[in-house]
């Protein structure tokens, strides 16, 4: 098994042409990727550039509407997984597909048993198969031990030992690193050389820099949507990166005046939180941030930096280690989650189906959620529908949400539509400081805009927006400071007007980290 | 402490049984409760304790493939009535045989609910419990009233039984028109030892006045575990309970498997409830699971799912009632037995540095052992709740040491979770 | 387009009542199949309805069941499955027995103290379940069967071994102390109909207004329908699922206080024996609200007491139980199926609706 056929062909992986729509978006558009035999290739690209839409189509997850799948010099269609894995097309998800009570070996073997005529697993033989594997891999666990009980580099590592054990000469990897620390990051990059080495393929998915510049061997870069430049490590520097990734025609924020206040509105001071996970890292380190009214601050960072966890702890849904929040100059230590909303605070979640909608409920009872102690909407302890309803059309009129009418249940509007409905109902309670977290996220340019102008516009009248964002046209243009996050810390603060793609990108990726305020 | 550690499972478990062993002897020989130990006890405790055992593995067979399973009861239900239906028209097997048939068909209407449609688990379990009582009523009504014996909750007496027997020396058994000395039985009189008396009536027990169902009963625990550990349908059972998602990423048939286990399980609860009325008592009678299969869902979360752990807990569980069926002024000798288990548990927390623990543990035996000196019976209540008690117990006590499939009771549906 | 409700509370009648027309279709062939004939049957199940006297016993039987439906249908508003409506019950009812005729009142203050007592008892041992799912984590399926168990020793035992007290009169039915007829529910009709069917009503009056039409009861749906989006509103979970349990418990206190306030006065062996799991199929059909739940209790009800007519043709009235399984599963498989359906169509509506208004503009 260490010895994999070394491929005769120029490209292990020849993808021409590719275009995948969705209803309403284009996630792939003419595509190209050549990649070559045993060597590590790297996909860029920014949150939704498109880089997970083009690995599933390699995975046979779906199909592409245009365009040619090449693997080893033969055309290739994949209905399913199972037809890429017959190819010897292997995939290592993000998130791990393991049975936790099943040992190693168990969740290896699954579905390709070595059994014999009865139905008999044979024990042995697998645990001499999964052990080669595992030498060839550099890998030390025993297999016989439950997954529970393994870290999550190890469990990265099983599922890599699933994907060998298949006979997958191509692997797959979406963002491998997104979920270890740096020494696992170090050992796995060690993991994938060893089979590289023994003529294995990998590709390898990430937005990190500095693992892409130090351990692959070519780059293919992604923006929105389709591939944008093919380069190696050394063509490159990380600028030059960071500037393919982000590209460079961002908007231009002159031209606007700022109507910043002096009172502060929200200031977070020296705020520690611990990280769900024992024993790891604190998952904020003091942080220190002021919003003032009429202010919006953007946050800059890649996804899992802890924006999350710095929302979670201002709306009080995490008990925090140390520091102080107050709102308009109230110190929200001791209150619940459902004072701080009282007092002023507003919260446009990350995930609106997770957090933000009753999806079966009508639109009415969805501009309610979270306002039942507004007394223009209620008699006492009472709801009042026709209030509400009201109020709820004045919603659906003001940000142009789409529907028939507010009887309608939320699932029947489109994502822009729910998104402006979600953004209107937390604004139409005039908060102080409004938390918007990705507000234009999966959103057509039209409501876009309008969620665009109605920020501005609450703005201009006072509000102070805390700004979560991982679209820069979105930051520089609303923001009139940006901070950017990295690891749990903010690391830089950055004017608008002076910052470039670059300067973002590098903040952003964790290369330079500036003086936080 | 060290040494315990040192050993391997089994070796533990031996250990473990001779030392309970140990403290029901100590406790006999205080309490002159000769019964305690008696062969009678534990044969009486096996056939107590074998319908238990078969709900038990039913709900290990659904949990472990994914899929809640409080239908168990009336699965078994529907196997009271097929197996007094079938010994009464063609013999004690044809019972058994004709009930787990109709409870495997339960079971897959179980399983086609849950999985085709959809339904939440526990609404198809309450709803397959109604009817099965529905339909045996209803059955037994056409069936049995009217008939020599039979009536309207009760079926005429099955034909035929089977073949119980003795060992041969160990207790008493023929070997062909022989009576073999009763070795054990000789032992076991010795009362005033230590021991010795507790380990022959034990080994009596098991040993005399054997039903073969009993024996494949038992004999389905660790065939249960075989498959379930060792074979590839069974992996692939388990890994349907823990993660459906990773099983069909990897090509295995989530929702066959469904089907396939559901048919076990309801095959095993419904033998559970044909050995109430076939072999327990030779008639089928309404009502005469009296919540057994909820006894055997307990057994399956205080046996953390595992056919071995199920064992124990239908033994443990079934032990006070047999006790009581032979004589009820043993029942407070029980007391006793706990007091010193308690104690025992106490003495390892504080070696654990638990004195939190140990202080309630303590306090327990206290209770416990206060609680024989003031009574002569216990009361058939508190036998009978002795079971949900324990689990409740366990479930807010040690729930980190339980290991339910992750999945169980969760919606499911196969090729929508890319 | 307010009838937008309208239409969805129609489709979901629609599937609860073709739930219960497949469920006598089963049954039909169910009859057929051993001999039976099922229009016979059904003619005399469904020609009993002109009968007063049936009429009201199927209020009377109506009257638990729409009880127990409500203490469910709340949990199942906060995604709770409390099946220990049972045991609930169980131990109010003798802790109510116990209570009321261990004291004097005047009437009206007498009943009002047994309907206490029965709800906070009933709470009370909800309570237990509710403390172990927030606590300990227990899933609350699990424990409430196990509860029920407890109470139903534990009741059984108190009752035997303190309370009960020997017949005077030489009948075999032991019964605790009887309750002073100031604690009685009043009978509307005399033996016939009793009182507590007022009361029944109006816990399903309070339970709509208090789920529907409350601050309370909004978030308590909210907190159903998506714990998360409730969550970061600041609704507290586990405040949510306390609540919800300790109203259902007392709720299923109420459950046997028509067969004990109204008909037997005092505790028995057996007394409003399944109340409690009935009101589980009750809510399974009336699709949790009170007024499916209404309508479901009387047709529950009514099977129920007609269905003893049925042994005069010589059909055993189990069939009824039957019945009863088929229609909650039948209820939940087309229910969820005409979801689907209803769900598509809005969705198709709207978008229809949309294209109009972009094709005006």
């Amino acid at each position: 098994m260490t010895e994999y056929s070394r491929s005769n062909h120029q490209f292990a992986v020849e993808l021409h042409g590719i275009t995948k729509r969705f209803p309403g978006v284009i996630a792939n558009h003419d595509i190209e990727l050549l990649v070559r035999p045993a060597t590590i290739h790297a996909i860029v690209g920014e949150n939704g550039a498109g880089k997970s839409t083009l690995m599933k189509t390699l995975y046979g997850m779906h199909q592409p509407d245009e365009g040619t799948i090449t693997v080893n010099g033969s055309l290739a269609q994949f209905k399913t997984p199972t037809d890429a894995i017959a190819a010897g097309i292997g995939m290592v998800h993000q998130h791990f597909m393991l049975a936790d009570n099943l040992t190693i070996t168990e969740n290896i073997i699954l579905g390709d048993e070595p059994v014999d005529g009865r139905g008999r697993i044979n024990f042995k033989e697998a645990r001499q198969r999964i052990e080669t594997l595992m030498k060839s891999l550099g890998a030390t666990f025993d297999p016989n031990t439950n997954v529970s009980e393994l870290g999550v580099g190890q469990r990265q590592r099983v599922e890599i030992l699933k994907v060998l054990y298949r006979g997958a000469k191509i692997l797959i990897l979406d963002e491998p690193t997104a979920v270890l620390v740096p020494q696992e990051v170090e050992e796995l990059f060690t993991t994938l050389k060893r089979l590289v080495a023994d003529g294995a393929t990998v590709i390898f998915i990430s937005h990190k820099l500095d693992e892409v510049l130090a351990y692959c061997d070519e780059i293919t870069v992604i923006r929105q949507g389709t591939t944008v430049a093919r380069t190696t490590p050394s063509q490159v520097n990380r600028r030059s990166l960071a500037e393919l990734m982000v590209g460079s025609d961002l908007p231009d924020p002159s031209g606007r005046e700022t109507k910043v206040g002096t009172e502060i509105q929200l200031q977070v001071t020296g705020l520690n939180l611990a990280s769900d996970i024992v024993g790891a890292k604190l998952a904020l380190e003091d942080i220190n941030v002021a919003v003032h009214s009429g202010e919006i601050v953007g946050i800059a960072g890649v996804e899992g930096n802890g924006q999350f966890e710095l929302c979670e702890s201002i709306l009080g849904l995490r008990s925090i280690l140390s520091g102080s929040i107050s709102v308009c100059g109230q110190e929200l230590s001791h209150t619940e989650t459902r004072d701080r909303i009282n007092m002023g605070l507003s919260y446009i979640p990350f995930d609106r189906h997770r957090e933000g909608l009753l999806l079966d409920a009508p639109l009415w009872e969805n501009t309610f959620l979270g306002r039942e102690e507004n007394p223009a909407l209620t008699n006492g302890p009472f709801i009042s529908p026709r209030k509400i309803e009201a109020d709820c059309r004045s919603i659906i009129e003001r940000f142009g949400v789409l529907t028939p009418s507010e009887h309608v249940p939320a699932f029947a509007l489109s994502g822009g539509n729910q998104q402006k409905l979600v953004v209107g109902r937390e604004m139409a309670s005039d908060p102080k400081i409004l938390l918007a977290a990705h507000p234009t996220r999966g959103v057509d340019v039209g409501a876009q805009a309008a969620i665009w102008d109605e920020l501005r516009h609450a703005r201009d009248k006072g509000l102070g927006v805390l700004l979560i964002s991982a679209d820069l046209e979105e930051l520089i243009g609303l923001s009139d400071r940006i901070l950017v996050m990295f690891d749990g810390r903010i690391t830089a603060q950055l004017d608008p007007a002076t910052a470039t793609p670059e300067m973002l990108g590098s903040f952003m990726t964790g290369e330079e980290q500036g003086a936080a305020q | 402490m060290k040494f315990f550690k040192s050993l391997t499972t089994g070796q533990r478990t031996i250990a473990l049984s001779l030392g309970f062993m140990l403290v029901l002897s100590i406790v006999r020989l205080f309490t002159n409760a000769d019964d305690l130990t008696s062969s009678g006890t534990i044969s009486s405790t096996l056939r107590v304790a074998t319908p238990i055992l078969l709900a038990g593995l039913a709900g290990v067979w659904a949990e472990r493939v994914g899929i809640v399973n409080i239908g168990i009861e009336g699965m078994m239900i529907i196997g009271t009535w097929f197996g007094g239906y079938g010994a009464w028209k063609w013999g004690s097997w044809a019972g058994i045989g004709l009930a787990i048939i109709a409870g495997s068909l339960v079971g897959l209407l179980h399983a086609l609910a849950t999985v085709r449609f959809d339904v939440n688990h526990v609404v198809s379990g309450i709803a397959i419990n109604i009817l099965a009582a529905g339909t045996t009523e209803y059955l037994s009504i056409i069936f049995f009233k009217g008939q020599q014996g039979g009536g309207e909750s009760q079926s005429p007496a099955g034909k035929g039984g089977y073949g119980q027997f003795d060992m041969p020396f160990l207790s008493g058994g023929r070997i062909g028109s022989w009576h073999s000395p009763d070795m054990m039985g000789w032992i076991e009189k010795k009362h005033n030892l230590l021991l010795l008396p507790d380990l022959a009536g034990f080994v009596r027990g098991l040993c005399s006045d054997i039903y073969i169902p009993t024996i494949v009963a038992i004999a389905l625990v660790p065939i249960t575990a075989y498959i379930l550990w060792r074979t590839r349908f069974g992996l692939r059972v388990r890994s349907s309970g823990e993660s459906p998602q990773a099983g069909e990423s990897l090509g295995v048939p989530i929702n066959r498997l469904r089907y396939q286990a559901m048919a076990i399980s309801g095959g095993l609860a419904a033998f559970g409830g044909a050995y109430l009325s076939c072999v327990f008592t030779s008639t089928y009678r309404q009502g005469q699971t009296g919540g057994q299969g909820y006894i055997g869902l307990a057994t399956t979360i205080f046996g953390n799912w595992t056919p071995f752990g199920v064992f124990r807990g239908a033994i443990l569980f079934g032990f006070p009632s047999a006790l009581k069926f032979r004589d009820e002024k043993n029942v407070p000798a029980l007391l006793l037995v706990i007091a010193v288990i308690l104690v025992a548990a106490a003495v390892v927390s504080l070696l654990k540095n638990k004195q939190l623990l140990a202080t309630g543990l303590l306090m327990g035996a206290a209770v416990s052992a206060a609680t024989y000196f003031l009574v002569d019976t216990v009361p058939q209540e508190f036998v009978a709740a002795t079971p949900y008690i324990v689990t409740i117990l366990v479930l807010a006590g040690a729930q980190q040491q339980l290991r339910p499939p992750a999945y169980a009771g969760i919606a499911y549906r196969a090729g929508e979770n890319h | 387009m307010k009838n937008q409700r309208l239409q969805r509370m129609l489709v979901t009648s629609a599937s609860s009542l073709l739930a219960v027309f497949v469920a006598l279709c089963i049954c039909a062939v169910i009859l057929l199949i051993t001999g039976k004939d099922p229009i016979q049957a059904y003619s005399t199940l469904f020609g009993a309805a002109g009968d007063i006297k049936v009429l009201q016993g199927t209020l009377n039987r109506a009257t638990p069941l729409m009880i127990s439906a409500a203490a469910v249908a709340i949990g199942f508003k906060m995604n709770l499955f409390n099946i220990g409506v049972e045991g609930q019950m169980r131990v109010s009812l003798l802790a109510t027995a116990v209570a009321g005729a261990a004291i004097h009142l005047p009437a009206p203050l007498h009943v009002l103290f047994c309907l206490v007592v029965a709800m906070a008892t009933g709470a009370l041992w909800a309570a237990f379940a509710g403390w172990l799912k927030v606590k300990r984590g227990v899933n609350e399926v699990i424990s409430t069967i196990m509860l029920n168990f407890v109470a139903l020793s534990l009741v059984a035992w108190a009752f035997d071994a303190f309370f009960r007290v020997d017949s005077t009169t030489g009948s075999l039915l032991v019964k605790t102390k009887e309750l002073p007829t100031s604690a009685w529910f009043p009978d509307i009709v005399d033996r016939r109909l009793n009182g507590m069917f007022f009361v029944a009503v109006l816990v399903l009056v309070l339970f709509y207004i208090l789920v529907w039409k409350t601050k309370f009861g909004f978030q308590l749906r909210a907190s159903g329908a998506n714990p998360g989006a409730s969550r970061v509103t600041g609704v507290n979970p586990k405040r949510m699922i306390m609540i919800s349990m300790l109203l259902s418990g007392a709720l299923a206190g109420l459950v046997g206080m028509r067969a004990l306030l109204g008909d037997v006065h005092a505790y028995q062996n057996n007394l409003a024996e399944q109340q409690g799991f009935n009101g589980i199929a009750v809510a399974l059909l009336g699709r949790n609200h009170p007024l499916g739940i209404f309508i479901s209790a009387l047709l529950f009800g009514y099977l129920g007491e007609a269905s003893g007519r049925l042994q005069l043709i010589d059909i055993p009235k189990e069939i009824t139980t039957i019945m009863t399984g088929i229609i909650v599963l039948a209820v939940v498989i087309i229910n969820e199926a005409v979801k689907r359906w209803d769900d598509r169509r809005i969705q198709h509506k709207a978008a229809l609706a949309l294209e109009a208004v972009a094709v005006a503009a």
